[in-house]
């Protein structure tokens, strides 16, 4: 039933990425320091791809370059075969912290996307459709501070969803959660990206979340990040984490990101 | 805390009488027969008057100490208030003694209690004249400063030009006592009163202006870009981001602000505007009628800590939502 007026509220319409050849660094007091090496790659319309890596490594610079708040310094990053400038709300990033607006409702939170592009009036329903679609209802008028960890991701995510985001961005967005809550916001996601069917890039340094979640995993090395592998997960959702494939997996993967001697 | 009954006395009916309220009576009464028994050092009006008054508080105190647990709202006061309301009364015998009975504080610098109650039965209609002077004169001279700081404040949190140009004229010129300005405002502006709401303009803007610009300059970037993301304008940025945000900080400065247009208003009033509580307490002065500044001063009080209390529930009704981030 919440599905059917999804797919209303929410339509599929997940776009295709490419990064080419994308190089990037950061001006530190004047010495420059090289974030991204030459990177390329093609995201395919509605699909789940992982960007894995060790922390620090630029995977979460390319979310940004992605999401149009920083520009690449060489490169070019396609989104359906348009240029990326501007942030636009057809490409939301959820935040490792949910920075919520501490002085807004949960309601208001959501509705904040709808209120900035000026369309609250005529599209306010999806808030409700959103708020739902998180698992949230009747925690429409508490603030903020009144929510658990995984309650205010809940409602990032919401925020994110209502504005029917083509692309969705995910910067460790379950790195602070507690392992439980984390475990159960891993399987929400799949869920409602199965749903919204749009394309989902989720930055993360959890192996096991990655293969859990993702159709694809990109395995970057230390900074400046280079892409060392690409693996394709070839399991059918809904997964098992005991899964041997996943087992399997896993093992290359740490063996990219050259941990192997811990298998 | 007061309403968390522990689980034994919430069975339990409400202690039949308030100690504390029928105690706070004995002091009141003793008032009364100080005032009326011991004959004064001078000729005091109104002795019966007053020890009517002082005897009927005495009396409700009585009445509430007596039924007060079932008399809701007013009975749970007197229940919290009961050692104040006896100290006061206390105080009350003791101002008597050592003024109306005994002169050991020096007449008639130290008025009597009676006199006190003839300046507010005679002369109450001139003393609430110039309270309400005063508290318009405050509040034009508060609004127009609080928006000029606050307008400052964002400018300068915003826009590298502003704050370029306003950062070092406001340290140079905003710690300067807004009173030190008294003599120059009177010449340049037309009325004493114009200059007077200049004045209190000026000491409200500066500190609303500093804090209103920490407080911008202090909003999570991370804000700015989730609503960038979402598809913020820049106007967009500042009136539902930066703003809301910097909330608590332009109360912290229209606290202060507040605070030091107290000052300036009653300078301004002694100096020369010609009304006002300032200007009474000046006017008393010069008449020697030291019961009359003692009164001013008592009204003053209770503007001031009335106008803060009034802001403070602006506050905590505006910022609803930091009860629970914040200790208040």
């Amino acid at each position: 039933m919440v599905t059917a007026a999804l797919k209303e509220d929410l339509p599929g319409a997940g776009r295709e990425i490419s990064i080419e050849a994308v190089s990037h660094r950061f001006d530190l007091e004047g010495a420059p320091l090289p974030v991204l090496d030459d990177v390329s790659f093609t995201i395919e319309p509605g699909s789940f791809v992982a960007l894995l890596g060790p922390s620090g490594c630029g995977k979460s610079t390319l979310l940004r370059l992605i999401a149009g708040l920083d520009h690449p310094a060489s490169g070019a990053i396609r989104v359906d075969g348009a240029q990326v400038g501007a942030p636009d709300p057809s490409r939301i990033l959820v935040f490792q912290d949910p920075t919520l607006f501490p002085w807004r409702t949960v309601r208001a939170n959501v509705a904040l996307g709808l209120e900035a592009q000026g369309t609250l009036k005529t599209e306010g329903h999806r808030i409700d459709a959103a708020i739902n679609l998180v698992g949230l209802q009747g925690f429409d008028k508490a603030y903020p501070h009144q929510l658990s960890g995984g309650m205010a991701q809940r409602v990032a995510l919401a925020r994110a969803l209502v504005n029917q985001p083509n692309v969705l961005l995910l910067d460790e967005p379950l790195g602070k959660l507690d392992s439980l809550t984390r475990l159960a916001m891993q399987t929400e996601l799949v869920r409602l990206w199965q749903q919204s069917g749009l394309t989902a890039v989720l930055v993360t340094h959890d192996v096991e979340e990655a293969l859990y979640l993702a159709q694809r995993v990109i395995v970057f090395g230390p900074r400046p990040a280079q892409v060392v592998a690409d693996l394709t997960v070839d399991l059918p959702y809904p997964r098992h984490r005991g899964h041997p494939r996943i087992a399997e997996l896993r093992h290359e993967a740490l063996r990219h990101l050259g941990l192997e001697a811990s298998w | 805390m007061a309403s968390i009954e522990l689980p034994l006395e919430a069975g339990r009916a409400p202690a039949p009488v308030q100690g504390w309220t029928l105690l706070a009576a004995l002091p009141w009464f003793a008032a009364v027969a100080v005032l009326l028994l011991v004959p004064d050092l001078t000729y005091q009006p109104l002795g019966r008057e007053l020890a009517l008054i002082w005897g009927a508080v005495g009396g409700v105190l009585t009445l509430l100490g007596l039924f007060g647990n079932r008399l809701g709202r007013v009975g749970r006061w007197s229940a919290l208030r009961g050692p104040w309301l006896f100290a006061i009364g206390a105080a009350s015998v003791l101002w008597t003694v050592v003024t109306a009975k005994t002169g050991w504080l020096p007449q008639p610098f130290f008025p009597t209690p009676q006199a006190m109650l003839e300046v507010f039965l005679y002369d109450y209609g001139k003393i609430l004249h110039s309270a309400a002077f005063s508290i318009w004169l405050l509040a034009k001279g508060f609004f127009f400063g609080a928006i000029a700081g606050f307008l400052i404040g964002v400018g300068m949190g915003w826009s590298r030009a502003v704050s370029y140009w306003a950062t070092p004229l406001l340290r140079y010129i905003g710690p300067l006592p807004a009173t030190a300005w008294l003599p120059l405002a009177f010449f340049i502006f037309p009325s004493s009163g114009s200059a007077s709401v200049f004045l209190i303009a000026f000491s409200t803007a500066f500190p609303v202006a500093v804090l209103t610009w920490s407080g911008i300059a202090a909003v999570n970037r991370d804000y700015y870009e989730i609503a960038r993301t979402l598809g913020a304008s820049p106007l967009f940025l500042i009136v539902k981001v930066a703003i809301p945000s910097a909330l608590p900080h332009v109360f912290v400065g229209l606290f202060m602000g507040l605070s030091t247009s107290f000052a300036v208003l009653v300078v301004a009033e002694m100096l020369g505007v010609e009304a006002g509580l300032g200007w009474y307490l000046q006017w008393a002065q010069g008449w020697a009628a030291y019961a009359n500044m003692y009164a001013a001063l008592f009204v003053m009080a209770a503007m001031c800590s009335g106008l803060i209390t009034l802001l403070f529930r602006i506050r905590d009704r505006v910022l609803v939502w930091q009860k629970g981030v914040v200790r208040w």
